[in-house]
């Protein structure tokens, strides 16, 4: 649980610093007045709300992925059981395809870069294109995790069998949905952009808010992934 | 500079048309707030039930045919997860957090109306479950509120066909429900505040409200990540938490898992969630203190310290539950000396909350009477925690009565009061009308004096030895027949409180028509929600212009003012000069 400590002491770590920034320690009884050009600065609101939200949810996202992963070390730590042969805990044989699928994410996430950049410039076709790859990248990753789950299931490691595949598919697919939820609102900022309906700047949130997100499992898989390969 | 809020930014403000989207469908944040307010009560008065259930059969054994152990194991579970989750979680952030965030900040709703209608019916959705398992071949799950596997999901405990997958299927939906909700406290009190309303001018109620609810955040994926495995233990066979064992006679499919895993992932969650209730009971306190005594609350940037002190330090308190568990007895000198360091924010609170009323001009209002039941309650309730919190003393204590009586005075009946004194105290404004004075009264000593005759002799029966969670005692050799008396007068207090707040319940409905007229700021309240233009306020709060906050929320007994407290949009130059600052031991 050291990890899981870690982590929140730093996010709350974090958060404190962050606070004590915005003058946590003025006298709240002295003086009147706005404070106009002091705080509230806050107030003027850059980020907008939902890029806000987001960064919280990402918060949030982060505890729980360190959470399971905690959990992941501790089942197999060899301290856990005492006796030898109750051991239970037998590595699974990562499937090969697990390096392409990550590539693929990786495309995706390039793509989702260039969307945000193509919008920030205003190269429309350019954004598109990015927007479409980076989705269709998703897509395939999730096709790609598919794959290697069949793959799995059919060199007989069943979820039931051992913990450490228990643990495969649990982490994975938690990942997998966390992705799907994002391509749910990556469908609604494509068929915006391809409509071209909605004013630029909504739009550009959300692929700004749709590529961080990308970033962001990006990188949680290569922890997961990395966490996968080396135990 | 032009200066526009974020709330006047949205071109339209989602306004109602019709009925459904005005008190249904809602995306306002005061309706969705009584929606939340509403469900929790409903499902509270459940949990009541079960606990007078349980009280029957502890105070009158083998009187009641119709309780078996099988279903005892259930009310107690059920009550347990009922009262802390869906009432007191829901109740202080669903409910108070969604009142009283945007129009104590000024803001004319939460950022992000749709999730957080959204967030109330994927809630109202996790109780509809929840009550489903009472239903269920089966019934629901008897596991006790901490779901500790491997008993939880075997053969054998009540509940484990179809309650307890219920239970978790539950818990997930209520932490997907209360995460949209969360981003939006938490977003709204960062983003949406109005001009002038600094962090530090924020009244406490915000303040232990936005740090709970980041607490939550935090805390609650450790129960989404549990309630998955144990929900795969159960159906995939998986091992996570299930250790091989042998159930009725035949040898499981399990291998190996670690029931200590689990316990250390709950109380993970399980040990922010009594701060989740208790912060904001200490934010809310803290402003009915300061109100009903007209006075400043003493030493505000301690008590926003202490705030944020507790939120941080509960989360590396967790395994002081555990001490018993089994888990590596080096870890308890780690959790009992955090548990007890704890205690230093805490007790910085309630000198405040003293010192406040400490010559103050004390109101004793029907919410002033309930702040200070807390705060005696909450001192109660917290000295034993420092009896529980060391290693050695907790040891013989575990598992009895003690710990039950603990407990319930310092997260049960302490919130519940604070819960209580804030119906009293902001009925008026979701209203427009005061709750009838006398009830109240009747329900506060009832109330007060039902819980102290309910849980102070349970304190006694544990240090005999009485445990808790057994259905019935028997002729157990350790407890004398007074232990029985004991049970069965503690028995009659708690159908005495029970009855108590089914008078607070109809308190409410009543006065609804007959209530007196309260105007709009019946308290003389400094803080923003008591000066918006309409009581109750309309959807959007506010006038055509968003206030603008000049101080802080604690302007109460000024010098040389007219009346003896400054709303905080009060500009400067209206009434006379108001001092401020002067000497005065504020901290």
């Amino acid at each position: 649980m050291n990890l899981v400590v870690a982590s929140v002491a730093l996010v709350l770590g974090i958060l404190v610093w962050w606070m004590a920034a915005r003058r946590l320690t003025s006298r709240p009884w002295e003086g009147q007045g706005t404070f106009d050009g002091r705080d509230s600065a806050l107030i003027h609101a850059e980020p907008p709300p939902v890029r806000v939200g987001l960064w919280v949810f990402l918060a949030v996202v982060t505890s729980f992925f360190v959470l399971l992963m905690t959990a992941y070390v501790i089942r197999m730590s060899p301290h856990l059981v005492q006796t030898i042969d109750l051991r239970d805990w037998r590595p699974v044989a990562e499937p090969p395809v697990l390096w392409l699928n990550t590539v693929l994410l990786a495309v995706g996430s390039v793509g989702m870069e260039i969307a945000r950049r193509g919008l920030r410039d205003r190269h429309y076709d350019r954004a598109a294109r990015g927007l479409l790859a980076g989705g269709a990248f998703a897509i395939a990753f999730l096709v790609g995790q598919w794959i290697a789950w069949r793959q799995l299931q059919a060199a007989g490691y069943y979820a039931a069998a051992n913990p450490a595949n228990a643990f495969f598919y649990v982490l994975t697919g938690l990942h997998a949905l966390h992705l799907l939820g994002g391509l749910v609102v990556w469908a609604r900022a494509t068929a915006r952009v391809l409509r071209g309906s909605i004013s630029l700047e909504t739009t550009r949130l959300s692929v700004d808010l749709c590529t961080v997100y990308w970033h962001y499992l990006l990188a949680v898989w290569i922890v997961l992934l990395g966490l996968l390969v080396i135990t | 500079m032009s200066y526009v809020a974020i709330a006047d930014r949205h071109a339209h403000l989602h306004d109602p048309q019709t009925f459904i989207t005005k008190y249904v469908w809602s995306q306002d944040h005061k309706v969705i707030a009584i929606q939340y307010m509403g469900t929790a009560m409903a499902i509270g008065v459940v949990a009541i039930a079960l606990s007078i259930l349980m009280r029957l059969q502890l105070g009158f054994p083998g009187t009641f045919n119709f309780i078996n152990p099988e279903n005892y194991y259930q009310f107690v579970s059920m009550h347990g997860m009922i009262m802390v989750i869906y009432l007191l979680t829901a109740l202080f952030l669903g409910g108070f957090g969604n009142y009283l965030i945007p129009l104590m900040c000024g803001a004319r709703d939460m950022v992000f109306p749709y999730l957080n209608m959204v967030s109330y019916w994927v809630y109202l959705l996790a109780v509809l479950v929840l009550v489903a398992s009472f239903f269920v071949p089966g019934g629901p799950t008897g596991a006790g509120w901490t779901l500790y596997p491997p008993q939880a999901i075997l053969e054998g405990t009540p509940g484990a066909d179809w309650g307890i997958t219920l239970m978790l299927i539950s818990l997930i939906i209520f932490i997907v429900g209360f995460t949209m909700g969360g981003l939006n406290y938490v977003v709204t009190v960062l983003q949406a505040r109005c001009r002038g309303m600094t962090l530090m001018r924020m009244p406490l109620s915000v303040w232990g409200i936005f740090t709970a609810t980041i607490l939550a955040l935090l805390a609650f994926p450790a129960l989404l990540v549990s309630s998955i495995m144990m929900a795969l233990d159960n159906h995939l066979h998986t091992s996570f938490f299930m250790p091989a064992l042998i159930s009725l006679g035949d040898q499981t499919v399990h291998k190996g898992g670690s029931p200590l895993l689990f316990q250390h992932l709950f109380w993970f969650f399980g040990h922010p969630e009594v701060y989740i209730v208790a912060l904001p009971a200490f934010g809310i306190v803290s402003d009915l203190i300061s109100t009903h005594a007209r006075r400043h609350i003493f030493g505000y940037r301690m008590m926003v310290w202490a705030i944020l002190a507790i939120g941080i330090l509960s989360f590396v308190v967790w395994a002081h539950h555990m001490y018993v568990s089994g888990m590596n007895p080096y870890f308890g000198f780690f959790f009992a000396t955090t548990t007890l360091i704890i205690a230093i924010p805490t007790a910085i609170k309630v000198y405040n909350w003293v010192l406040t009323l400490w010559r103050g001009d004390v109101h004793l209002t029907l919410p002033m009477l309930f702040a200070i039941g807390f705060v005696f309650t909450f001192i109660n309730g917290g000295l034993t925690g420092l009896f529980l919190g060391n290693v050695t003393v907790d040891v013989p204590l575990s598992d009895t009565m003690f710990v039950v009586a603990h407990f319930h005075m310092v997260m049960g009946v302490s919130p519940v009061l604070v819960v209580c004194g804030a119906v009293y105290h902001w009925y008026p404004k979701m209203t427009g009308r005061m709750l009838d004075e006398r009830l109240g009264r009747l329900h506060f000593w009832l109330t007060l004096i039902g819980t102290y005759a309910i849980f102070l002799p349970m304190h006694y029966l544990g240090i005999l030895g009485v445990p808790r969670r057994y259905f019935a005692l028997g002729d157990t050799y350790f407890a004398p027949d007074s232990v029985h008396s004991m049970n069965a007068a503690i028995s009659i207090a708690a159908i005495v409180v029970a009855f108590a707040q089914m008078i607070f319940l109809f308190n409410l409905f009543w006065s609804l028509r007959n209530g007196k007229p309260s105007g709009p700021n019946p308290w003389r309240a400094t803080t923003l929600e008591w000066q918006t233009p309409e009581t109750p306020p309309r959807h959007g709060n506010w006038g055509p212009e968003l206030p603008v906050v000049y101080r802080w929320a604690y302007e109460y007994g000024a010098p040389g003012n007219k009346d003896d407290f400054v709303p905080q949009n009060q500009p400067p130059d209206q009434g006379t000069a108001v001092a401020v600052g002067h000497g005065r031991n504020v901290g």
